[in-house]
């Protein structure tokens, strides 16, 4: 381990098994991680921790995933960390409106802890020279 | 011998003879002032009419340039055939000229069956005899006999009135023809008639032209069919004409009784029939008053005018008329129909559009929801598998693929549902881009890759030379061959698989199948395994699995991409399935 600390993310998904499926391999795959249940307290932790990334699922209770995603993006201190949308909604057009949202990548459940850790070390190689 | 009659009945005759006395120095005094053979004929044949009832009466002028006895003038004969009236003179033994050298005057009887005297190509002028004959004659006797003729139909004697008339008329004829030529008087008359009756035979209307008693004097060829007994002489016939006459006349004497004036018509509706065809012949006869200079009548001419036409032309009409409406009121009660419908339609429209949105929301929802717990199961079970919570058995391990396999095999599901769904509910948008539909095998192989090397069965590809670049949706292209080369791997155990494509120019498309060595089809299933959710066998004991719609969702695809998936073949003897699509994909 060098003297970096390894990337923090942040899950956002309401539902516990999920969540916390994420949240376990993403440390058993060595990152730090942070959790939260909803699209406020998503804000809340984001400003708090300032993650390295965000997996955020889109349908939350409250504020959802797209508003979050909206209101981060909107933000400049929050605008550079890239989200993974995280959704169940296979439909056409899902991955558009997460598009339309600011997420910066789309990722369908069911999604093998695997491929997301996959998903987030590409995401990460790509935001880190910014 | 006319029967005798009573003294009262004499007396009254006396005296009526006493006024035509009268009356026929009335006539000499007119003829004196008349230098017009025809006129002067034509006024003492009337008179003859009017004051000795003389009704049919013809008068003749000996021609002595082509040897003929001509008529010059008739009453209640046909014009025409006073006009055509033409008698050789050849034949001394012939009563009409025996008649011209008699002393007095001559009884003709009729001479033949038929009764006709004089009989000339226009008919016999004055019908059935008998006929006096009465000879005129001038002041001056002649060597060749008397100038003409008066003959009558009327048996002989004659009244001293008559005897006296035909002094009176032959010398006056005598001393106008000793001024000039007959012939050539007679000649000129003869053609201003034969025009006028040129003219009226050839309007096929019939004309009738009466005078101011109502008798007929003129008709053309048309009324004449109507008012004359046709040569064959049939009883119905004769009452035909009688019935014809009855009408006419009836009509005829409105005109004269009623106060039609000078210049007007008088229309009237007249049921005739056709003597030969006894066919009803509705007529609109149309009259009209011809005075003289005086301004007295001296005839009526009536044009009856066939309105059979007329009338047949107003029941098509009507007819039509009728048809229209039920046509008019038909298509407007079918447009009404139609309109019902169409709303009826629309609204339906509306409620299986709102139904499919409802459905394709409750699916997404359903996809939504299953993938959730899914997710987890998946998830957990690999990271069992990863050694997360440390090392496995190897049979924990076993099982926990078992569950691995089960949870993707039930993804598969929801994923092919979705698909259906979203075909159906429109929201599976076409991407067309340019590729080669060689470059796709590799990637179908690629992709199926760990089944093709448990499966131990060889896959060949056979591309199409020069590779077939075509426009369409490249990514459902290569699923519906996905689709099929999975198929072909479930469903064989032994040989080998085949995918070949080919380009075929003439009708620009291109063809991907997919051939095995597998179990094979039987015909009758052919139609039933693109339906969905169906295999060739349905039962639950079913050996090979899937969820039945994958077949379904290639048949859709392709549809959607303009072409069709066929397939070929027969149980036990390997199946070969075909994607066709055309070149350029439908917008």
């Amino acid at each position: 381990m060098t003297s970096e600390p390894a990337p923090l993310i942040l899950v956002v998904d309401d539902y516990a098994d999920a969540r916390e499926m994420y949240a376990e391999y993403l440390r058993f795959c060595g990152f730090r991680v942070a959790e939260a249940r909803n699209g406020n307290e998503a804000l809340e932790q984001t400003f708090a921790l300032k993650p390295d990334l965000i997996l955020m699922d889109l349908s939350l209770p409250g504020m959802d995933g797209w508003e979050a995603t909206r209101q981060l993006k909107a933000d400049e201190r929050t605008r550079h960390i890239p989200v993974v949308a995280l959704t169940g909604h296979a439909l056409a057009g899902a991955s558009e409106g997460a598009k339309k949202a600011g997420c910066d990548s789309f990722v369908t459940k069911p999604c093998l802890p695997d491929d997301l850790v996959v998903e987030v070390r590409r995401m990460l190689s790509l935001t880190k020279p910014t | 011998m006319t029967p005798r009659q009573p003294a009262r009945s004499l007396s009254r005759a006396t005296v009526a003879s006493s006024r035509d006395a009268v009356r026929l120095e009335l006539l000499e005094s007119y003829l004196i002032h008349q230098d017009d053979v025809a006129r002067c004929a034509q006024s003492s044949l009337e008179w003859l009419a009017r004051h000795a009832g003389v009704r049919r009466s013809i008068c003749l002028i000996v021609d002595r340039d082509p040897g003929t006895l001509m008529g010059v003038a008739g009453y209640g004969v046909p014009a025409e055939d006073v006009d055509l009236f033409a008698w050789p003179l050849a034949d001394p033994r012939d009563p009409l000229v025996a008649a011209l050298s008699a002393s007095g005057n001559v009884a003709i009887r009729p001479a033949r069956a038929n009764g006709e005297v004089g009989r000339t190509s226009a008919g016999a002028p004055l019908g059935a005899g008998p006929f006096t004959a009465i000879p005129l004659r001038g002041a001056r006797e002649r060597q060749e006999g008397a100038l003409g003729l008066l003959l009558l139909r009327q048996a002989a004697p004659v009244s001293p009135d008559i005897t006296w008339l035909a002094t009176v008329l032959g010398q006056k004829l005598d001393q106008i023809l000793g001024r000039g030529s007959l012939s050539e008087e007679v000649r000129k008359l003869r053609r201003e008639r034969s025009l006028l009756f040129t003219i009226i035979n050839s309007v096929t209307d019939p004309i009738i032209v009466t005078d101011q008693t109502g008798e007929t004097v003129l008709m053309n060829a048309p009324a004449e069919e109507l008012f004359t007994v046709p040569s064959q002489q049939e009883e119905s016939a004769e009452r035909s004409v009688q019935a014809n006459d009855a009408h006419f006349s009836s009509f005829i004497s409105g005109m004269l009784l009623g106060e039609t004036g000078p210049g007007e018509i008088r229309r009237g509706e007249i049921g005739l029939v056709n003597p030969t065809t006894s066919e009803l012949i509705p007529v609109e006869a149309i009259a009209g008053k011809v005075l003289t200079e005086s301004g007295e009548l001296t005839a009526v001419v009536t044009i009856l005018h066939d309105r059979r036409e007329a009338l047949e032309r107003a029941r098509l009409y009507e007819q039509l008329k009728l048809a229209s409406d039920g046509l008019q009121a038909r298509v407007h009660a079918a447009a009404t129909e139609l309109a019902t419908q169409n709303e009826l339609l629309r609204r339906q429209a509306i409620e299986l559009e709102q139904a499919s949105r409802l459905k394709s929301q409750f699916l997404a929802n359903m996809s939504h929801e299953f993938r959730t717990p899914l997710n987890a199961i998946l998830g957990y079970t690999h990271m069992l598998l990863n050694g997360v919570a440390g090392d496995r058995t190897a049979a924990a391990k076993r099982q926990l693929q078992r569950i691995d396999s089960n949870g993707r095999h039930l993804l598969t599901i929801i994923n092919e549902i979705l698909d259906i769904t979203r075909i159906e509910a429109g929201k599976m948008p076409i991407q067309l881009s340019a590729f080669n539909v060689n470059d796709v095998v590799p990637e179908v192989m690629a992709e199926l890759d760990p089944v093709i090397s448990r499966s131990k069965l060889s896959v060949a590809p056979r591309l199409a030379p020069d590779g077939p670049l075509v426009h369409s949706d490249r990514q459902k292209v290569k699923q519906i061959v996905v689709n099929l080369l999975s198929n072909a791997l479930k469903f064989t155990h032994q040989g080998g698989i085949e995918i070949a494509v080919q380009y075929d120019a003439p009708p620009g498309t291109v063809s991907i199948s997919v051939s095995d060595t597998g179990i094979g089809i039987a015909p009758e299933h052919h139609e039933r395994i693109f339906e969905d959710f169906r295999q060739v066998d349905d039962s639950p004991s079913r050996q090979y699995g899937g969820t039945g719609l994958g077949l379904a969702i290639c048949g859709r695809l392709a549809t959607a991409l303009g072409g069709r998936i066929t397939l070929g073949s027969n149980l036990g003897q390997g199946s070969t399935f075909t994607l066709t699509i055309p070149v350029d994909a439908p917008q």
